[in-house]
């Protein structure tokens, strides 16, 4: 049997309040896609460190001899995968599971959410973070930014809808 | 009082243990809410469910609400609080790739992880999209630089752009969340509903 999914203002309300327990201990709000750029920093700089030192967008992050690992949102990104799982487990949705429509295949799903995924992590870096660290906590600080990454979010997905409808509904 | 951390009432050191404990947090709500299902969160783009829209906009009128009395009755510094800096283009340019990503995947940042973490093999393949996206930039970085860094306009609010105070955005931000949920309400009344 499966357990249903919590209001949806309830979870939004929730959320915010663990949006600003950030905000009120560490002076900052969530974020995502800023540990995967420690990861793939890391990553370079173990594989090819000359090219890592050299470079305008890796040497930022590799200051000092400093570990990129080692940063809030990297932590914060663990604790939303302990997170994740522990709801999964306590509604009983824990399931290696490709979910797709009916109109489409397993495989064609994957290379969609490897393109999605491919286009949301290079605007993430030119936008300054995605959904969590721009649009939700820059509007909850009230930033333009925040405000504009969001419609621009939002808006573009809206726009295009009509024509990836058939890999949804 | 607070933030806590910069203004080291608590240490330094504690900080990434709050950082996961924030994780658990939102990772925990996110999947409670049903943003752990790619279909289920592309429905508002389709009226069918509009959770994400409900959550979203919920979570952030909460934040921004709770900041603002947080600062009135002097609970927080407001001026030790991150704003994201404001580069007019990239964000707009940014955002608009985001948003075809996200009609594309299915997922954002977050929610691929959070739908990972309980066994999505789409989300999995998100995560490592997200990867080799970010490292795309990087290599791209020399020639994308001079406009990642065009149309700076500060760490600015939206209030001091309108002019007005942050009390009276808050109030205009609510009520086009308001808005939006009557909107999402009818959508979702006229559009037969799926459970994924």
């Amino acid at each position: 049997m499966k357990t249903k999914y919590m209001n949806p203002y309830l979870a939004g309300v929730l959320l915010g309040l663990v949006l600003l327990s950030a905000f009120y201990f560490s002076g900052r709000g969530l974020g995502a896609s800023g540990a995967v750029k420690s990861v793939v920093v890391t990553t370079v700089d173990a594989v090819a460190p000359e090219h890592a030192g050299g470079s305008g967008f890796y040497s930022k992050y590799l200051k000092d001899g400093k570990n990129p690992l080692n940063s809030w949102l990297v932590y914060e990104i663990l604790g939303v995968l302990v997170g994740g799982f522990l709801s999964g487990a306590v509604a009983g949705r824990l399931k290696f599971k490709i979910e797709h429509s009916p109109k489409i295949t397993s495989k064609k799903r994957l290379i969609l959410a490897g393109m999605g995924g491919i286009l949301f992590g290079f605007g993430s870096q030119l936008g300054r973070g995605c959904t969590s660290g721009s649009a939700l906590t820059g509007m909850a600080v009230l930033s333009l930014a925040g405000f504009v990454t969001m419609m621009a979010i939002f808006g573009t997905a809206f726009a295009l809808a009509y024509f990836f409808r058939k890999n949804w509904i | 009082m607070g933030p806590l951390i910069p203004q080291e009432i608590i240490g330094e050191g504690w900080n990434f243990f709050i950082a996961f404990a924030v994780g658990i947090g939102f990772g925990f709500v996110l999947e409670q809410a049903g943003f752990s299902s790619s279909r289920k969160l592309a429905g508002v783009f389709y009226g069918y469910d509009a959770v994400v829209l409900k959550v979203f906009f919920t979570a952030a009128v909460t934040g921004m609400l709770g900041l603002l009395y947080f600062s009135l009755f002097d609970w927080i510094d407001l001026n030790l609080v991150w704003v994201n800096p404001t580069f007019l283009w990239s964000a707009i340019v940014g955002g608009v790739i985001m948003g075809a990503g996200f009609i594309i995947g299915g997922f954002c940042p977050g929610t691929s992880v959070c739908a990972a973490a309980i066994g999505k093999i789409d989300a999995m393949v998100f995560v490592g999209g997200i990867f080799i996206g970010i490292f795309a930039f990087a290599e791209m970085f020399p020639i994308l630089k001079k406009f990642y860094m065009s149309n700076y306009l500060g760490q600015v609010k939206l209030s001091e752009v309108l002019g007005i105070s942050q009390g009276a955005l808050a109030f205009f931000v609510i009520l086009a969340a308001i808005g939006m949920f009557w909107v999402a309400e009818i959508a979702e009344k006229k559009f037969p509903k799926e459970e994924y």
